[in-house]
Formats: C-alpha cells, sequence, structure tokens
C-alpha cells in the first residue's frame, strides 16, 4: 500500500503528470463527443485521420515548443519565433522561385518540378538565416543586456518585414515537388514532420541531459548570481540558447512552407510564438526559469494541437476557437498555480468541518 | 515601543525589545548583521506587524497597517536606495502627489515656490525647477529627506544607511540638516554601520544583538570599544580570563606567497591594500560590518574588477578578472550571502555539489551521474550534511547543511585557496565547530584560506594571522598572539 502510494507521490511531482491529463482529458472528450476521432485508415497508402492530423501539425508547435523550452528555462522568452518561421519560409521558397525584380518566374519550366536553387541550398540557407536571427536575439539579450522580452519583440515586429523583402512583398507559391515531401511526406505510414520534431527532441535531449547545458540552463534560470560565482559563463549559454530557438523555428518555417506548399511574409507563422510559449507553460516549465522538461514540452504542444483540432472537429466556428483554446489553456495553468492548490485546500478543509 | 516581539517561521527576530525615541533626538539603531534593526524598522514603519508589544506616539498608542499609514501619522522613512525619480524635476519629486491646484490643472509656480520654501528650510539651495537626476547623490538624499517631511506633518524621520553612498562633505552636509531637524523638534532615527558618524552625530544608541535588545546608551557615555564589545557580544570583563581554545596548529611557510596582491584596490568599495597568503595558513579579516571585508574577497575572486594594483596567483600575474577564471586557477569563494549568492535553491544537493566542477570542466565534459553521486556522497559523508538523499533539493535543508552543500561545491573544485566570507553565519553551535575545524585541517593539507567571520572569537580560534578593517581599509595586521581586546580597538579606531 505504502508503495503504490508513494510512486503516486512520484508521478504527481513529476514534471510530466499535468501535461500529461490534460492531454489525456481532451482525448476523453473527444472519445464522447467527437464522432469518427478515433478513426485511423489507410489511405494513399499511409495512416490517416484525427489523430495523424494531430501528430502531423503538431509538429511545428513541437518544434518551436524545443527551442522555446530552454529559453524559457533562462528565465528568458523568445517571441520572434513566429515571424522566424516566416522568414525562413520565405527564404527557402525564393530560392525555389525566385521573386526577382518583383516578379515571380512562372515559365513552363520552373512550374515543372524544377527548382532554380538546388534543394539542399534552399533548406541549408533558411536554416541558416533563421539561425543568425536566433543569434541576433541572443546578442541583445546576452551581449546588450536587453530584457528578452524586448530584445525580441524587435525581430517580432521587423521579422515580418524582412520576411516580405525576402520575397518582394508576394505570397510564394511552390511547385517544385520533391520540397513537398518536408511536410506532406510519409514514413513508415506515419506523416515526416513527425519524424523531423521526434528527431530534432532526441538530439536535443542527448544535448541537453548527456552533457551539463542542461544542468546550467536550469541553474541560470534559478539562480543567475549563484551560478555566475560558481563559474558558469551566463552570457554564453544564454547565446547558444536563443541560437538554437532560431534555427527551430527555421526547421518548423521549412515544414510549414512545404506543408501549404508556399510562403506568405505576413501571415505564416502568425500567433505561433503565443502556442509555443503556452506549450511550454503546460509543460510545467516556469516562465521565470529553471527546472525544465522537453519532453513535457512536446506534450504541451500536443495539447495545445489536440484542442486546435478537436474544435475543428467538433465544428466550433474559427472565430470562436481562440476563445475556447484560450479557456483550456486557463485551466490548465491553474491547474498549476500554487494559489489555486492553496484555495482548493481550504475549500476542501472548510467543506470537511462543516459535514 | 515596549517589549516588541516579532517572529519569522524558524527565527525569532526580536525579543522583547524596547525602544523610546524622545523630541529633538538623534538616536542610532546598531547592531551586526540579524541583529533585528531592520525588522524594528520596518514594524515601526508599518511594513510587519508584532506579535506582541505596544508601540505608542505622543503617548497615544498606534500600530501602522501600511507604509502609508506609518506616513500619516507622522513616521517618514528614507531608505538606503532613493526611491525618487530622476527624470522629473526637483520640485515635482518633492510635491509629487501633493501639488498645488488652480482651476484643477497643476500651479507650477506655486509648486516651484513651495517646493523652494521647503529646501530653503533645509538650507539647501538649489533650482527646484532642474531634474533630480543633475544632482548627486547627496544632494537626492536631502530632497529624499524634503519629500518626506513634507508628506506628513512629520514627528519621526527614519534615515536607513543614508551616508552609504556619500563621501566625506556630503556626508558633512546631511549631519547639518540632520542638526537642525533636530533642533526644530524632530526625532531621528539613525540606523548606519559607520561608528564615527555615530559618535559624530547621534545623542543615544540602541544596541541590538540577535534580535534582543543589548541597551539603550547616552553617546558621549559609552566608550568605542564597549559599543563594539556589545555589537558582537563580549562582556569586557570577559577579556582578562577568557581561555583561548586555539584549535590550530603551527604553520611552516615554504617558497613565495601562494596569492599576492600589491595596492590592490577598486574605488568606492575598498582602498588599495597588500596581502600576502601562504600555503597552508589561514588568514582571519577582522572588521565590522560594511568595513570592506567582503568586498576584499569579491575583489580576490575576480567578481570586481580592481582598478588599482596588481593580483599575483602562483607566480602568475592575473590579467582577467571573472569568477570563472579565478575558478580555474584554485581559488573558491563561498559568498556571505547563501541565498542570493550561494545555493541555486531548486536544485539537488549533488547538482549543487557539482556545480562548479562541472563550470571548471565546460558543458561537454559531463560529470557521468555515478561520478556526480560519489562526489556527492563523498561530500555529504565527510560535512556531515543530514539529508535522506543527494537528490533532495537545497531549498528543503536547514542553513547550515545548505552553507556545507556550498563549502563542499567548493571544496570539491580541489582549491588552492579557500575564501569564506561568514561561513558559519546563522548556522548553529555543532556545526560551526565543524566547519572551523575544517578549515584547519584543509590549511593543514597544504590550503591557503581567508577566513572572514564577524566573530572575533571565531576569527581568534583560526587564523594564523589576522587583518583588520575599518572604513574600507585595512589597518593593521596582527600575528598569532593578539588578543581579542587589541583587535576590538582596532576595529573601532582611536577615540576621538
Amino acid at each position: 500500500m505504502t508503495q503504490s502510494r508513494f510512486s503516486w507521490q512520484q508521478l504527481r511531482d513529476s514534471q510530466l503528470f499535468w501535461p500529461l491529463l490534460a492531454l489525456a482529458m481532451i482525448l476523453l472528450f473527444n472519445l464522447f463527443f467527437t464522432p469518427g476521432f478515433y478513426n485511423i485508415e489507410i489511405k494513399d497508402g499511409h495512416l490517416s485521420g484525427f489523430l495523424v492530423d494531430i501528430l502531423n501539425r503538431g509538429s511545428v508547435l513541437m518544434l518551436l515548443a524545443i527551442g522555446m523550452t530552454m529559453v524559457i528555462a533562462t528565465g528568458g522568452v523568445d517571441l520572434s519565433v513566429g515571424a522566424v518561421v516566416a522568414i525562413s519560409a520565405a527564404t527557402a521558397t525564393v530560392l525555389i522561385n525566385p521573386a526577382l525584380a518583383n516578379e515571380l518566374i512562372s515559365s513552363e519550366e520552373l512550374i515543372k518540378d524544377v527548382t532554380s536553387t538546388p534543394l539542399w541550398i534552399c533548406i541549408t540557407a533558411a536554416l541558416l538565416v533563421a539561425t543568425l536571427c536566433g543569434l541576433w536575439n541572443g546578442l541583445l539579450v546576452s551581449r546588450g543586456k536587453i530584457q528578452p522580452m524586448v530584445a525580441t519583440l524587435v525581430l517580432m515586429v521587423a521579422g515580418r518585414g524582412i520576411a516580405q523583402l525576402i520575397t518582394h512583398g508576394q505570397i510564394i507559391t511552390v511547385y517544385y515537388t520533391p520540397y513537398f515531401f518536408i511536410g506532406n511526406g510519409y514514413l513508415l505510414g506515419l506523416p515526416f514532420p513527425l519524424f523531423i520534431a521526434l528527431f530534432v527532441y532526441l538530439c536535443t535531449w542527448l544535448w541537453a541531459r548527456r552533457t551539463a547545458f542542461g544542468m546550467f540552463v536550469e541553474s541560470i534560470g534559478i539562480n543567475a548570481r549563484s551560478s555566475f560565482l560558481s563559474g558558469i559563463n551566463e552570457k554564453n549559454i544564454k547565446l547558444v540558447v536563443y541560437t538554437f530557438c532560431g534555427f527551430c523555428a527555421g526547421i518548423a518555417g521549412l515544414i510549414y512552407s512545404s506543408n501549404v506548399k508556399s510562403a506568405d511574409a505576413n501571415n505564416a507563422g502568425l500567433n505561433l510564438e503565443l502556442d509555443a510559449i503556452l506549450a511550454v507553460v503546460i509543460g510545467g516549465t516556469l516562465m521565470s526559469g529553471g527546472r525544465f522538461s522537453l519532453l513535457a514540452s512536446v506534450i504541451g504542444a500536443l495539447v495545445i494541437q489536440s484542442t486546435t483540432t478537436t474544435m475543428y472537429a467538433v465544428g466550433v466556428p474559427a472565430m470562436a476557437a481562440s476563445a475556447i483554446k484560450g479557456l483550456v489553456v486557463l485551466v490548465v495553468i491553474l491547474l498549476y498555480s500554487e494559489q489555486t492548490k492553496l484555495v482548493l485546500t481550504r475549500v476542501v478543509e472548510r467543506v470537511g468541518a462543516r459535514s | 515601543m515596549q517589549g516588541i516581539y516579532k517572529s519569522f517561521p524558524g527565527v525569532q527576530a526580536l525579543e522583547n525589545v524596547d525602544f523610546e525615541l524622545q523630541r529633538g533626538e538623534i538616536h542610532a539603531i546598531v547592531g551586526e548583521n540579524g541583529a533585528g534593526k531592520s525588522t524594528l524598522v520596518k514594524i515601526i514603519t508599518g511594513v510587519e506587524r508584532p506579535d506582541n508589544g505596544r508601540i505608542e506616539l505622543n503617548g497615544v498608542p498606534i500600530q501602522a497597517k501600511s507604509p502609508q499609514n506609518a506616513q500619516e501619522l507622522g513616521i517618514s522613512t528614507v531608505y538606503q536606495e532613493i526611491n525618487l525619480c530622476e527624470n522629473l524635476s526637483v520640485a515635482e519629486n518633492i510635491l509629487l502627489g501633493r501639488e498645488p491646484r488652480k482651476f484643477g490643472r497643476i500651479d507650477w509656480r506655486a509648486m516651484q515656490a513651495q517646493a523652494k520654501e521647503i529646501l530653503q528650510h533645509l538650507e539647501i539651495d538649489i533650482d527646484p525647477t532642474k531634474d533630480l537626476g543633475d544632482y548627486s547623490i547627496a544632494i537626492q538624499q536631502m530632497i529624499a529627506i524634503a519629500r518626506a517631511l513634507e508628506i506628513s506633518s512629520a514627528k519621526v524621520l527614519i534615515l536607513d544607511e543614508p551616508t552609504s553612498s556619500l563621501d566625506t562633505h556630503e556626508t558633512a552636509k546631511l549631519f547639518q540638516v540632520m542638526r537642525k531637524l533636530k533642533s526644530e523638534g524632530l526625532g531621528i532615527i539613525f540606523i548606519t554601520h559607520f561608528i564615527d558618524q555615530i559618535y559624530e552625530v547621534t545623542d543615544r544608541i540602541t544596541i541590538l544583538r540577535n534580535g534582543k535588545l543589548v541597551g539603550t546608551y547616552d553617546t558621549p557615555a559609552l566608550p568605542r570599544l564597549e559599543l563594539i564589545a556589545k555589537m558582537i557580544g563580549r562582556v569586557m570583563g570577559d577579556f582578562n580570563d577568557m581561555v583561548q581554545t586555539k584549535l590550530r596548529s603551527d604553520q611552516q611557510r615554504e617558497g613565495g606567497p601562494l596569492l599576492q596582491a600589491k595596492s590592490l584596490g577598486h574605488s568606492g568599495s575598498i582602498a588599495p591594500f597588500n596581502l600576502d597568503l601562504y600555503a597552508g595558513e589561514v588568514v582571519g579579516l577582522a572588521g565590522l560590518l560594511g568595513s570592506g571585508r567582503t568586498e576584499t574577497a569579491q575583489l580576490l575572486f575576480g567578481i570586481d574588477k580592481p582598478d588599482s594594483g596588481t593580483l599575483n596567483m602562483a607566480g602568475e600575474d592575473v590579467k582577467s578578472f571573472s569568477p570563472a577564471g579565478s575558478i580555474a586557477k584554485g581559488i573558491a569563494f563561498c559568498p556571505e550571502d547563501r541565498k542570493a549568492d550561494g545555493i541555486v535553491d531548486e536544485l539537488t544537493i549533488r547538482e549543487n555539489i557539482v556545480l562548479a566542477v562541472q563550470s571548471n570542466k565546460g558543458w561537454a565534459k559531463r560529470l557521468t551521474k555515478h561520478q556526480q553521486y560519489e562526489l556527492a556522497d563523498k561530500f555529504i559523508k565527510m560535512l556531515a550534511i543530514s539529508t535522506p538523499s543527494a537528490d533532495q533539493k537545497v531549498k528543503n535543508l536547514s542553513g547550515g547543511n545548505q552553507q556545507k552543500v556550498i563549502l563542499a561545491r567548493w571544496l570539491a573544485t580541489n582549491p588552492q585557496l579557500l575564501i569564506l566570507d561568514e561561513p558559519t553565519r546563522g548556522i548553529d553551535i555543532g556545526a560551526k565547530a565543524e566547519i572551523q575545524k575544517l578549515v584547519l585541517e584543509l590549511a593543514e593539507e597544504g590550503k591557503a584560506c581567508l577566513f572572514i567571520s564577524s566573530e572575533l572569537e571565531e576569527v581568534l580560534r583560526t587564523s594564523h594571522r589576522i587583518n583588520v578593517l575599518r572604513d574600507q581599509q585595512f589597518v593593521a595586521e596582527f600575528s598569532d598572539a593578539v588578543d581579542e581586546h587589541t583587535i576590538m580597538q582596532t576595529m573601532a579606531g582611536s577615540e576621538k
């Protein structure tokens, strides 16, 4: 008996508990209210259905959440990831179909599965630009000593402009089929983006937990002064963390643009930064920094994506969708809050005393 | 104030403290850290409420519910950090929230006139239309006082460390203002660490120690030495028959000094000093709070960058000053403020212990879990840290055990030189003795140790040599054979 109680305690204290509970609640809701939510069929040689869709679309958010987790763990935040998604998307697509002289080249040749730049260069260039964006944020925060929210706000605002400049203000459509595989392909019957996200997660986990990097990040987030006195180079760690966040946003941008087969500087990745932050928060990492769990953030991303997908499935009008999403997030966040726990305990005690 | 009690979780901050302030007097409250000065002030100003006791103002019982409420009652406070707006004018700062109005708008002319009048009353001749930021800290301090007096028809003025960032000249000016206010019947509570200033300006002194009232004395009637003795808790009579139980063994110096500081200094925190530390010896730094003890340690460890002099460690001149660089050179620093500078409270004991070792190795060369546990368990055993496991969060430990964890963090780096700033503060007697013993064992192993403590007895017991600091200067060095009395006299400075 004591044995089982002990493990329950362990489970409840684990950072994975609340995000998993939230996910379970949403899935449970769907079990009763969304007919066909759990149907998985094989279409064109791959799996399809709501669940597969959540994993597919959730990949972008997972990637952003992975990058965001360590930024938030240092006590910072990156508001620019949505804009960096747009920049990355713009860079890749413009290299495939250059928007020179304000005009898209739309000759027969380009439309027919041709790219003007080799695919690997498109991808490398997009990732490079996104990483540079992250580096810029990191420099502002670590060397410029600017508050993270303000520092990344700069790129959040300017980033869309930069993306516009890259695309010359056009929505660039991609016709090059190999590029589609990144966001629409399937491997072993499952969506390819999921494999990218899982691969990045695995690499990041190894980096954070199989080196001392993760511990340094947490230490800085909890007590920067003590960490500095213990010889930890706070500046460089922050620089790396923001740069990595930009890199993740770059990958997300590739998936996103490949998925919708175009790049729209104004709307690509719009408000995604907020979803990414929410995913991390649902994953139990404090906004003030400290302990983080990459897996919990990934589950947090799935919670948000499931909520979104559920609302489409149930048929909530698009206008009301964000309101309901906000409500779900509110409930999860309230569950975390110490104050809520205190109030709940008091209520329970009072009821107990009365009866 | 009578019979004030206040306790915080785990600490009795004030125990049966009486305090009395008369009209037209300047009254110093003194005591070392943790004596209860700030708690007492917080109770007077309504930040905290007493658990027990009574406060009267002009014979009427009061209890300020908040700082605002205290101001309405006539108790104004000027804090160490100036809480004014640099980018507003002097007049705006003084009258903020109570601007004179005409037809609902601010009457700027009246406001300036009013501000000018207030300033003239304090004999400060400045232009009230200029921005506050244009004036020196000293003037800003006086403007803060002007504001404090203007807010309420103040009866009590509390000055919390007002002189800590002022130079001698500015301090003199502040004292002039204080004396004038005193002559007008204001009661002033003056909190400072500077002994000279207490004797210069105050009428009476109330001494607190460990939350208890030591006594209230007329300033001229209390010799400096006795004041220091009362602050740090030694009775004069004890000196003669005190048996010094020195734990330490004799040390031999071999070769040159391990660390050599030549006229190393940092303006504003510590005057240039020379210091040699040899392997195998413990050097004590004695001095009151604010005398420059901690500043010396921070300079040697590379937290502050010196603006004069040179530092040589193990035969090499130190060029870039940083904690990381110092750790690589074999210096360890156990800071004074355990909570803010020491522990990383959400991390486990194991993580806290390996932190400095790991940062010195770099992030890529991670100690394996096995190595980490080995290291942590070794020190948990060696320092007798009481915890069920190395995976406990450090925030769940008691103060003494937290201190041991930090010591462990530094011992794990196997340092040549260990700088300990108040390593035994706030921990129980048993743990204290253990730490003192440990320091001597380390010296015997050939490590150098700089031992800073406000407990003189402890410094005497553990140190081979003692440097005394006063008012941010190294004033004397004593060898082995010195007694507590001499050191206290040096700490206090000359009687004027």
